[in-house]
């Protein structure tokens, strides 16, 4: 009988309840953690030749025997090992609070962003140190040693305490940002573990994220050419965008908004949203994206958003009202540069604009966007 | 995180304050130098914050194509060479603030006299691959 491959994103769905069943019974959560990264191991190897009729309750089975061999194995910890085996059996509860409890505690405030978002990826996403470490282009030892430090620094933090959510978005946006890196689709892997979040509470901005990411992640295949270079939203072919994942972000996110309580997530989704909703770039309602933005500065007073807002600004009011607005902000705000030759070129002001994407192209944070606006640069300077 | 390169010059670089050649310090001092750069890169791995250091020896040569069919042309080396890399750190942390700190960290490894060198070195951002996402 041929085996059959375990589905990874299916098995690691089951890693913050298993995690949690094991914390549940008594364990320290850094041991624990451990204990289940091995039991995926073995999951993997042995379930394609006999797959258990109850995943979750073998993962716990397995992790917990591991846990114990763990436990014994460090002398140190012996006294501590007793406190364990006394331990009541457990329960049949382990629910959706102790997966939100998993979240709170690796996107603890305690932690850095990155410590942060290390952790999340191994201790609820399931992931090996090994690809956290490729995805981010560090070494695996010096991944290990952060994983293992954000362990030690949660460790005292109390597991029935409620956590701050903010934090847990956040880090989830970080994740989602890095993209597609290294074998791990972070930005898939993302959008798995804030529906998994989404499962485990109630809150609007969740909802919010989750349609940010799937309206983003709709326009993914559109965004990039093979060759990894960027098209820009107006140039974007429209066929390409999945529009399953738009009319599920949608429907997401109005269910989110006649809730009445706007959050900056719902907002970005919003506007998100107004893109996808256009069937072509002319189509965009630029004064519609125009008030989102107002929104999103009265919530955030973010420079970013003024810089976009003022882009937005040039696309529903004209190109001299787009740099009317630019010429109030800090002209070193990332991107600034890009905006203002972009609002030149829209305004027919061919070589201001070309000499602006040549200054903007060296000011670049990535790659693909100083190649982008290189080419704009020497577009505009060959052929106007 | 951001990746950040520290750059140490053998050349091009100011003045360091404590400014004596390494030839010039006696084997001690040598040897707490190494043992400093040893243990600043060991503390980054323990941190989660180390990528990779390498050093680069003074000399090497300039090589360009010369056109097909033809093996490529060398010249050098020169050591009129104004500016000279030694070697680098690579470190992935938060902020540039603590690419900073860690910078003047590395900057007063000892020198002669067991005194810090308060060398300058070149910090340096890497361009990352592709874009965040922003709309």
């Amino acid at each position: 009988m041929a085996a059959d491959a375990v589905d990874d994103a299916q098995l690691r769905d089951l890693i913050p309840g298993v995690l949690a069943a094991l914390v549940h019974r008594g364990a320290d959560f850094a041991t624990a953690e451990d204990a289940v990264q091995e039991a995926l191991i073995r999951a993997v190897e042995t379930w394609p030749n006999q797959h258990p009729d109850d995943p979750k309750g073998w993962l716990i089975t397995t992790a917990w025997r591991r846990f114990l061999d763990l436990t014994r194995s460090d002398v140190a910890r012996h006294r501590r090992e007793q406190e364990v085996f006394d331990e009541p059996p457990p329960g049949p509860t382990e629910a959706a609070d102790d997966t939100l409890q998993l979240y709170f505690l690796c996107a603890h405030p305690s932690l850095t962003s990155a410590s942060a978002v290390a952790l999340t990826l191994r201790a609820v996403g399931g992931l090996t140190t090994r690809q956290i470490a490729q995805a981010y282009l560090v070494p695996e030892t010096t991944m290990a040693q952060r994983i293992s430090r954000a362990k030690r620094t949660v460790s005292d933090v109390r597991l029935d305490r409620p956590g701050d959510l903010r934090t847990v978005l956040r880090t989830l946006y970080l994740v989602f940002n890095e993209g597609y890196s290294g074998d791990v689709d972070l930005a898939a892997e993302a959008i798995r573990l804030t529906r998994q979040l989404a499962a485990t509470t109630d809150d609007v901005e969740v909802s919010g994220l989750l349609a940010l990411f799937l309206l983003h992640h709709a326009r993914r295949v559109a965004r990039q050419r093979a060759d990894g270079s960027l098209v820009p939203l107006a140039e974007q072919d429209r066929s390409l965008w999945r529009r399953d994942l738009i009319a599920e972000g949608v429907a997401i996110l109005q269910a989110a908004l006649a809730r009445d309580r706007l959050g900056e997530y719902q907002a970005q989704a919003a506007i998100a949203a107004l893109h996808a909703d256009a069937q072509s770039a002319d189509e965009t309602d630029w004064v519609q994206i125009v008030e989102w933005y107002d929104e999103l500065v009265a919530l955030t007073d973010s420079p970013i958003v003024r810089l976009n807002r003022a882009v937005a600004v040039g696309e529903a009011d004209g190109p001299r009202a787009g740099l009317a607005a630019l010429s109030e902000l800090d002209p070193t705000l990332p991107r600034y540069t890009a905006s203002v030759a972009y609002l030149h070129e829209r305004a027919g002001e061919i070589v201001t604009a070309a000499e602006l994407y040549a200054e903007a192209a060296t000011q670049a944070q990535n790659l693909a966007e100083r190649d982008h606006l290189t080419l704009k640069a020497a577009t505009l300077r060959h052929w106007g | 995180m951001a990746k950040y390169l520290f750059l140490k010059h053998y050349r091009g670089a100011p003045a360091s304050v404590n400014d004596v050649p390494m030839d010039q310090w006696t084997p001690d001092e040598v040897q707490a130098h190494i043992q400093y750069m040893n243990d600043f890169a060991k503390r980054l791995q323990q941190n989660g914050e180390y990528v990779d250091s390498q050093a680069l020896t003074p000399e090497g040569a300039w090589v360009r194509s010369d056109g097909d069919g033809k093996p490529p042309v060398t010249d050098g080396p020169f050591a009129e060479t104004k500016d000279l890399i030694a070697g680098w750190m690579i470190i992935d942390v938060d902020s540039y603030e603590r690419a900073v700190e860690l910078a003047g960290e590395l900057s007063a490894a000892p020198g002669a006299g067991g005194k810090p060198i308060h060398e300058w070195l070149e910090v340096r951002s890497f361009l990352t691959a592709g874009p965040k996402f922003t709309d």
